[in-house]
């Protein structure tokens, strides 16, 4: 997609949906490697990213891949990689490694039935918490979940803008549903597509890790001398291993960029959750069944309210705790065996009687009526 | 030629090198500079210094006083593929260990090698593990006592100067750190050289290595790398047997073939015309 004049509309799969966001928000990079049902972002961006000056190249594995996106990265580039679960674990090494060293960089990951292999045609969402705390260490993560083709276009140039923003990998966390199914999107006009590039330092800056929480990332080749490495290191890229306080301030610090802007960083959508009797919070293809339950309320005469989260982490805990405040029961649909289901009983603290919804395998969305039975018959049991 | 005398200060950051007494680190430190600056380069400014985890990666960073990325175990090839392939007017240069950049990170020193990335690698091969204390490597003699070998090594020792050419770099050579001068030219001729250059430095570690196998010191591995050096032309009068435990050394490939930019201008050129790249 070229700039756009004007808004227009597209029948898009997923997929190629978030090629076609990765070039509004500027990607100059793609490495990847095949994998299913991931592969038609590369192949989008391959016939098309060469035409906006980018370069795709299909790497030996997707730890080469990720590698690559870091070196393109720090060579000025906005970078990108596309995978599933098995590459994601393949991933987790680097993805620490770019977190350390405030290396901006998108990580798609089009979710599907693992552990290993599994089904690797079938849609899943089981990995939600390898997308928090997959690589070793302490560590932050934002993980953002679309649930629309549409969303696979925003999201993707907001992860981009997150990435820039705050110097960190950000994760694209999709499904197998959503990368494949094809909708009608409206893309709007380019200068109505807010763009984030990374700061960059001037002449005379040299505290290109720290000082700063967020600290200007400059471009090898361009006479600064940056010493970059996954060592815990000073505010100037030195090694430091041997004072705890380094570490501490370190590492403080990059957890802090995403934490501390948790609110600016969350999203989410919401509905009547100011007075809902039950609650049900769901991401990704499982909440796109959210808005067949609102006719049920007033069928059943009990308020239902929703939260869909478009942010998985940092996790918008407030809201959450909002919906506690009336409803006394919150439904987590999600396909896997429980996931954010914690999160949320974490983030009420008994408030709220918290119950899970759960399908693996198959690669079958829970439906509506699924939730609406489990719904009546969590209803029965407060009662 | 620089006009100016040699000296590593001018490419150095003023931060104490970490190698042990009798490293062959040193050494390859020496002849990469004074290759660069036989080459007229007054400093780093033009390179980007890639290197994975071990001592040998090291070398470059954070000593050089250049852009240096100190990647994770076995990764500094696939990061300087990003690098060199968003800046080509860069010198992107790999420095790693034989653990680094053939055990771990083998595949990827493979695919740049057939892709005929444009970067220079130097493998410092000490036969050994050495920054994780002496564990075999498969670089490691066959019967060679190693930490994890206590009873001797029993599989034979990858020969990666072999496998780059296999592979298809553009520029290959193996010399050791008794072949200072072989060395530094050998680091010139990669540097300057288009296409995928790899510079074998076989080394020593008397701490991690040496000492296990009745090479106590410096001088008794110097010896000893000298006495088991074998050049490339008599090698090939020698048999196959009368070649296990040799290091074979020299020039094994120097060959002008289109590098990876290259060919991508020439494939997709057409697509990308026009358009500004980087
Ligand atoms: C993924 C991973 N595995 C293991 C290690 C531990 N480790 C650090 S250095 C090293 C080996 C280094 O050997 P080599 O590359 O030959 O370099 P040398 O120290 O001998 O110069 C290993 C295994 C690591 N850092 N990362
Ligand atoms: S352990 Fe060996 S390779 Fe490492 S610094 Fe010491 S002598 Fe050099």
């Amino acid at each position: 997609m070229t700039k756009q004049k004007s808004s227009s509309t597209h029948f898009w799969q997923g997929n190629e949906a978030c090629a076609e966001g990765a070039i509004i928000a500027g990607c100059k990079f793609f490495a990847g490697y095949p994998i299913t049902p991931a592969s038609e972002v590369a192949e989008h961006l391959a016939l098309e990213l060469p035409k906006h000056g980018g370069t795709v190249i299909q790497m030996e594995d997707e730890i080469a891949s990720l590698g690559a996106v870091i070196g393109a990265s720090w060579a000025g580039a906005k970078a990108m990689t596309a995978t599933s679960g098995p590459g994601f674990s393949l991933m987790q090494e680097s993805i620490g490694y770019a977190f350390m060293t405030e290396t901006p960089c998108v990580i798609v990951n089009i979710q599907r039935a693992g552990p290993s292999t599994g089904q690797a045609t079938k849609c899943g969402q089981g990995d939600v918490m390898q997308a928090r705390w997959g690589t070793h260490g302490d560590y932050a993560s934002i993980v953002l979940s679309p649930n629309s083709v549409q969303e696979m276009f925003e999201l993707t140039i907001r992860a981009f803008n997150l990435a820039e923003e705050y110097r960190t990998p950000v994760v694209l966390l999709a499904d197998e549903i959503v990368a494949h199914m094809r909708e009608n999107i409206t893309t709007p006009h380019s200068d109505e597509i807010a763009i984030v590039n990374r700061k960059k330092p001037k002449p005379e800056d040299d505290a290109f890790f720290g000082v700063k929480e967020i600290p200007p990332m400059p471009v090898v080749g361009e006479g600064f001398n940056v010493s970059v490495t996954g060592s815990t290191h000073n505010e100037y890229g030195y090694r430091f291993t041997a004072d705890p306080k380094v570490h501490q301030t370190l590492v403080k610090r990059l957890v802090g960029k995403v934490t501390n802007n948790r609110d600016k960083i969350a999203d989410f959508e919401c509905h009547s959750i100011d007075s809902c009797e039950v609650g049900v919070v769901s991401y990704g293809c499982t909440s796109r069944a959210l808005y067949e339950l609102i006719d049920l309320g007033e069928k059943e005469r009990t308020k239902i309210g929703f939260i869909r989260l478009k942010t998985l982490w940092p996790f918008p805990e407030t809201i959450i705790q909002k919906m506690a405040q009336t409803a006394e029961t919150i439904f987590v649909p999600e396909l896997n065996l429980r996931q954010i289901f914690y999160e949320v009983k974490r983030a009420v603290e008994g408030a709220a009687t918290v119950v899970p919804i759960n399908r693996i395998g198959g690669g079958e969305m829970i439906t509506p009526e699924e939730i609406k039975t489990e719904i009546k018959r969590g209803m029965k049991r407060v009662h | 030629m620089s006009t100016e005398e040699f000296s590593t200060r001018k490419y150095l950051r003023d931060i104490s090198l970490p190698f042990c007494p009798g490293c062959g680190n040193f050494t390859i430190i020496n002849c990469f500079l004074r290759a660069v600056h036989e080459l007229g380069y007054e400093d780093l400014r033009n390179f980007v210094f890639c290197s994975g985890i071990g001592c040998a990666s090291w070398i470059p960073s954070p000593h050089f006083e250049a852009d240096t990325i100190h990647t994770t175990h076995g990764r500094s090839v696939p990061v300087a593929t990003g690098l060199k392939l968003v800046r080509p007017e860069l010198n992107v240069v790999v420095f790693g260990g034989d653990g680094d950049l053939v055990g771990i990170g083998l595949g990827h020193l493979i695919h740049a090698a057939r892709r005929n990335l444009d970067i220079t690698v130097i493998m410092v091969n000490n036969m050994i593990y050495g920054m994780t204390g002496g564990q075999v490597a498969p670089t490691t003699p066959f019967k060679a006592t190693t930490t994890t070998t206590p009873y001797g090594s029993f599989e034979h020792p990858l020969d990666a100067t072999r496998l780059a050419v296999a592979a298809g770099a553009s520029y290959v050579a193996r010399w050791t750190t008794f072949h200072r001068k072989q060395m530094k030219e050998a680091i010139k001729d990669g540097l300057k050289m288009k296409g995928f250059a790899f510079i074998e430095a076989v080394s020593q570690c008397p701490t991690a290595f040496g000492r296990r196998v009745g090479l106590k010191t410096m001088k008794d591995m110097l010896t000893w790398l000298k006495e088991n050096s074998v050049p490339r032309d008599e090698a090939k009068k020698m048999t196959e047997s009368e070649l296990v435990g040799k290091i074979v050394v020299g020039e094994f490939a120097r060959r002008r073939l289109p590098t990876l930019t290259e060919n991508i201008r020439e494939v997709i050129g057409g697509v990308t015309k026009g358009v500004k790249t980087s």
